[in-house]
């Protein structure tokens, strides 16, 4: 199995990864640990010079990471042809379950180097790098959940033999099944729908609110809000939105919205819910460092720039995601 | 904004102004992209012509083993089938490989004959009624997929002429005319398994959509070939079994491997997923050995990177001097690794565009398309694929990348003062 041109990008580019995490947490614990502001020794000047080489390289994990999470979806979907009974990735991804935990532990490694692309782009702007100890702390946790994540990852591919006989997200995404998937597909239809709608409305208000008063309550409501919204619109997704998308009581995938058939309506949805909660949690994340004197006014201004992003992307999922249950003949109305 | 456009802008200047140095790594660059675009270019047209021929294939043929070998199958074989429910209609095929000394080529020999087929919708089988209820009459005849089947061989273009109706007639793939400088109303001798010439009178040459399909094929009739192979008149080569429901595929395969425990009944998907990797496989060992040249490449890019020439070192320093920050400088090396990854991999794609669909794939056809003495004419269908793209970014522009940052670091750390006074 790991003779797939995707898988072997995969695997390339996860090693490549790892070894940019490994060199950066490395320079990071040196940083980390003789780190002076004041200091204007030899020492702290190739300090300073060498957090310029550690944001770079995690810039640019931050960009493969993306990459990643695409190209592996996008793999799994193309190697559901070998397995019997597999018919998207949902299918490759249950021929061996770990599939499940990478891109579980992908999502992870993928938010957490946005937080901290973001905690690098505010200590940039300020003066006297009030960040950098927090930042080199927070690398020592990224590194290992991209090993991990690489570690799984091999452990899927290596694992996959074509003889298995798996399910597909028809059986998954069942109503009568047990387990996780299954419940979310049979969770019932109108409160869900009720639950979704209510929950952005409610995440919008808050939004609007922490922009018009500079209150750090509604900041972390926003961020605790904006990770409901993560869940709950995931759980609508595969509930009720994919439904209408394929115009189909029954068929509750949450990958096959990905493909060409459904005009690739997956990616856009997907982009912006992920974006546009990143950006509604950040803000939230960053608002404790707001008492050190020289961020507040950084992250105040930082802070009302990804609220309003924020807002603009969740609307444009709630937009895109609702078309199809306001615009297609398809109606759930007998279920 | 306007700062990273002129930031652009200037890395565009600085990257002309070196156009040779630069240009020796697009090349390079180019080169490997197009060595892996082509690979898989290639081996994607490749499956979609072989996946096209095997939609149209039966969903179940079944073939006797004998000592671990393919043996021929008694035509008694098929009543025992014709009992399990939900079974379709059951074809004997008569074909086999006839190597002509002359040529030095391989033929593929079918013989054609309906009256062997069993129909399960006809009236004297109406005790074995299928246990769901299925479409009847045209519809359901419809369904029966089966490249060898004579339905199916109407279906192909003919480019002229008609099918073998009598003995010692025969149609012939275009390959097979050629070679052979014989066409329609021409003649074509085989020799027997006795080593008697047996002529043949060419009543159509065909001419399918997919050369693949029938390049090197003769058909003839059925007793023909029992007579040409030296084969019982109770014998097929194997017998292709038609099922109603796709699901029920894999349990009347089992089904028949207990009542006929000497068959081996092969299932279409199976089929279908051996092609899938092994074409995945074959792309994906020729890859594997490219990742030697991208290594190479890789360092190459490193080196090139890291070899500052003083007038480079100069200039950075220079705009340093002027006002530029370490991150400004890091934006400059960011773009220009940008702008020589996307002109490579746009060059490399067409290069790898014009081989494979215009020149035939004349370098890597031999090892991916496997082996066989008359080859059908090459006429890959174009397609390109997102995910292709994507697959040769992740493979080439992130090695080179990361190859590239530590030197771009050290070049935008650089002090000011040292270079510009050394």
């Amino acid at each position: 199995m790991m003779l797939h041109p995707g898988v072997l990008s995969l695997i390339t580019g996860s090693l490549i990864v790892i070894v940019m995490m490994i060199y950066a947490s490395v320079l990071g614990v040196k940083i980390f640990r003789k780190w002076n502001v004041n200091s204007s020794s030899a020492e702290q000047l190739s300090l300073e010079r060498k957090t310029y080489l550690v944001s770079t390289i995690i810039n640019y994990v931050f960009g493969f990471v993306i990459l990643s999470v695409f190209l592996f979806i996008y793999t799994a979907d193309d190697i559901h042809r070998l397995f019997m009974g597999a018919m998207c990735a949902t299918g490759s991804l249950n021929a061996n379950p770990v599939g499940w935990k990478v891109l579980y532990t992908k999502m992870v490694v993928f938010f957490m180097s946005a937080v901290w692309v973001a905690f690098n782009c505010i200590d940039q702007r300020s003066e006297d790098y009030p960040l950098t100890k927090t930042k080199y702390k927070m690398l020592l946790f990224i590194a290992p959940v991209a090993i991990l994540d690489a570690y799984l990852q091999m452990k899927y591919f290596l694992g996959l033999k074509p003889n298995i006989i798996t399910s597909c997200c028809g059986a998954l995404f069942s109503e009568g099944g047990t387990g996780v998937a299954s419940s979310l597909s049979s969770l019932p239809l109108k409160p869900m729908v009720i639950i979704f709608y209510g929950i952005i409305g409610m995440f919008l208000l808050n939004a609007f609110i922490s922009l018009r008063f500079q209150n750090s309550i509604s900041k972390y409501a926003l961020a605790m809000l904006a990770l409901i919204v993560f869940f709950v619109s995931i759980a609508s997704i595969i509930s009720f939105i994919s439904l209408y998308v394929y115009e189909l009581p029954t068929h509750h995938c949450p990958f096959d919205i990905l493909h060409k058939d459904y005009y690739f309506i997956g990616y856009p949805i997907y982009i912006t819910l992920f974006s546009g909660v990143f950006f509604g949690m950040i803000t939230g994340i960053l608002e404790p460092f707001k008492k050190r004197l020289s961020l507040n006014t950084i992250i105040e201004r930082a802070q009302k720039k990804w609220t309003v992003l924020s807002i603009l992307l969740i609307l444009i999922f709630v937009v895109i995601s609702s078309w199809h249950i306001l615009f297609s003949s398809f109606t759930l109305k007998g279920y | 904004m306007e700062k990273h456009k002129k930031i652009l802008e200037y890395t565009l200047s600085s990257l002309l102004r070196r156009r040779y140095k630069n240009l020796a790594i697009i090349t390079v660059f180019s080169f490997i992209v197009a060595a892996l675009y082509s690979i898989l270019f290639l081996t994607h047209s490749l499956k979609k012509e072989a996946l096209t021929v095997l939609k149209e294939a039966p969903e179940l043929i079944v073939q006797k083993v004998s000592g671990g070998r393919h043996d021929l199958i008694p035509t008694d074989y098929m009543k025992r089938i014709q009992e399990i429910y939900g079974v379709g209609r059951i074809i004997p095929r008569y074909w086999g490989y006839y190597y002509d000394a002359i040529t030095d080529s391989n033929y593929t020999l079918m013989g054609i004959n309906g009256t062997h087929v069993l129909h399960s919708n006809s009236k004297d089988n109406e005790n074995y009624p299928s246990p769901i209820p299925l479409p009847q009459g045209e519809g359901a005849r419809g369904r029966v997929k089966d490249v060898f089947s004579d339905e199916n061989i109407k279906g192909l273009k003919l480019l002229n002429g008609r099918m073998p109706s009598n003995r010692k007639e025969c149609a012939i793939g275009k390959g097979v005319s050629d070679v052979r400088f014989t066409g329609i109303d021409g003649e074509i001798f085989l020799i027997d398994s006795k080593g008697k010439v047996l002529t043949f009178h060419v009543v159509g040459v065909f001419a399918s959509e997919s050369a693949i399909l029938t390049n090197d094929l003769i058909v003839i009739n059925k007793d023909d070939i029992l007579e040409l192979f030296g084969m019982p008149s109770d014998r097929a080569t194997d017998i292709a079994v038609e099922v109603y429901n796709e699901l029920e595929i894999p349990f009347v395969a089992s089904k028949i491997r207990e009542i006929l425990p000497d068959t081996r009944p092969i299932m279409k998907g199976e089929i279908i997923r051996t092609y899938e990797t092994l074409f995945n496989w074959r792309s994906g060992v020729i890859f594997t050995m490219f990742l030697g040249a991208l290594l190479a490449f890789c360092i190459l890019a490193w080196d090139k990177a890291t070899g500052l020439s003083a007038e480079e070192r100069q200039e950075i320093g220079i705009l340093k001097a002027i006002g530029w920050e370490t991150g400004d400088v890091l934006e400059l090396k960011f773009w220009e690794g940008i702008v020589i990854s996307f002109t490579s991999i746009l060059t490399g794609m067409i290069i790898a565009y014009i081989h494979i669909f215009f020149l035939g794939a004349s370098l890597f056809a031999p090892v991916l398309r496997g082996w066989s003495v008359l080859f059908p004419p090459f006429r890959l269908i174009p397609y390109v694929d997102l995910y292709q793209v994507f697959v040769v970014l992740f493979l080439t522009v992130i090695p080179y990348v990361a190859s590239t940052i530590i030197p771009s670091w050290k070049a935008a750390i650089t002090d000011p003062d040292t270079v510009m006074r050394g």
